[in-house]
């Protein structure tokens, strides 16, 4: 029943997760909050384990299937997560390749633009509210924006490694 | 220009290829798998790339899992996908299911609990960072603005469910983009 549930999640977010699985990372957020599967703050510590591995992020979907029902959750999330979106595209990517010059294209493609941002912007936010509970946790946050903004060749996964470290230092 | 790559990939290429993105793609695979399919394998010009990538940035779902799905298709229709699709996911898979069981077992000790606390916030600062970058290109101009302005209000702080954003904001969208596209 419960692997159901976890199928039915992703694969309707697989099919809204506009420009890419970080825009639908507020609505998972709400979902295995109101499911009493995890509290924010361990959905927001889920979601840097995801980051700390190489990969898409869509790994979020895969660590959640494995919080809520072992290794067979993490299968049926990870396949719901991909399945539906996957097929779309495989479906749709010889005739999107025939119409490259037609205006309509550049439309759609122009105006995903935007919202893909204010999406994001909203998960952003969603992720630093459950993240952030004072402000030792916010500064952390504020330095690794900063840092990955102003130098962004600088491998990620240093800035996280950066973060456990003071986290560690500065809380235990 | 056409890339050098010859018409069909094998489909142990294809999985070799997106094998090595997907183990050097910490953070985000797609510079990866634009170095090594454009500047390494030289699969595709710089322009097919950026094509290929507007229809899986486009079409919902993880942008790196469609971009396999349709290169793979390409070359050797449904066998050519998987194999791209399990090539890019089998080691990030392995390696991010070892650190969710340690997690769900380590999780609670305190040291590693403060650990954790750091880490999350310093994920939440990188994807606020990823979000400012793709939302800069949509601040020049007032009318875009106004949609990015519109999706955040929606989602972040109406609380609505994600399909309702999609449907109230993705329409707007289109209507400024119609008048600014020549």
């Amino acid at each position: 029943m419960i692997l159901l549930t976890l199928a039915l999640l992703f694969a309707e977010l697989s099919l809204l997760a506009i420009g890419g699985v970080a825009s639908t990372l507020p609505a998972m957020a709400r979902a295995v909050i109101a499911h009493h599967w995890m509290t924010a703050p361990q959905f927001a510590a889920l979601f840097g384990v995801a980051q700390s591995s190489p990969g898409p992020n869509m790994l979020i979907a895969t660590l959640i299937g494995l919080h809520v029902a072992g290794l067979p959750g993490a299968a049926i999330a990870t396949i719901a997560m991909i399945g539906p979106s996957s097929t779309l595209t495989y479906a749709v990517a010889g005739w999107w390749h025939r119409f490259r010059e037609a205006r309509w294209r550049r439309i759609l493609q122009s105006a995903i633009t935007p919202v893909t941002g204010g999406l994001l912007l909203a998960a952003a936010s969603v992720l630093l509210r459950a993240a952030d509970h004072d402000w030792r946790e916010a500064l952390i946050s504020v330095a690794v924006f900063l840092v990955a903004t102003l130098r962004p060749k600088l491998h990620p996964l240093w800035l996280l490694a950066g973060a456990t470290l003071v986290g560690i230092l500065g809380f235990a | 220009m056409e890339s050098q790559a010859p018409a069909t990939l094998s489909l142990r290429d294809l999985f070799a290829g997106f094998f090595a993105a997907g183990i050097s793609g910490f953070g985000g695979v797609l510079p990866f798998a634009r170095r090594i399919m454009v500047d390494q394998r030289r699969w595709l010009t710089d322009a097919e790339f950026a094509d290929l990538f507007a229809l899986c940035q486009f079409l919902p779902g993880p942008n790196i899992v469609n971009l396999s799905v349709a290169f793979g298709a390409r070359h050797r229709g449904i066998q050519g996908a998987l194999a791209a699709l399990t090539g890019l996911l089998a080691a990030p898979i392995t390696i991010v299911v070892t650190l969710g069981v340690l997690f769900e077992r380590y999780g609670k000790l305190p040291l590693v609990h403060h650990g954790l606390e750091g880490l999350a916030a310093g994920a939440s600062g990188l994807i606020l960072a990823t979000a400012v970058k793709i939302a800069t290109p949509a601040l020049r101009h007032s009318a875009t603005i106004a949609v990015v302005a519109l999706a955040f209000t929606l989602f972040a702080i109406l609380h609505f469910a994600l399909p309702v954003v999609i449907l109230i904001a993705f329409p707007v969208s289109i209507l400024i983009a119609r008048g600014r596209t020549p």
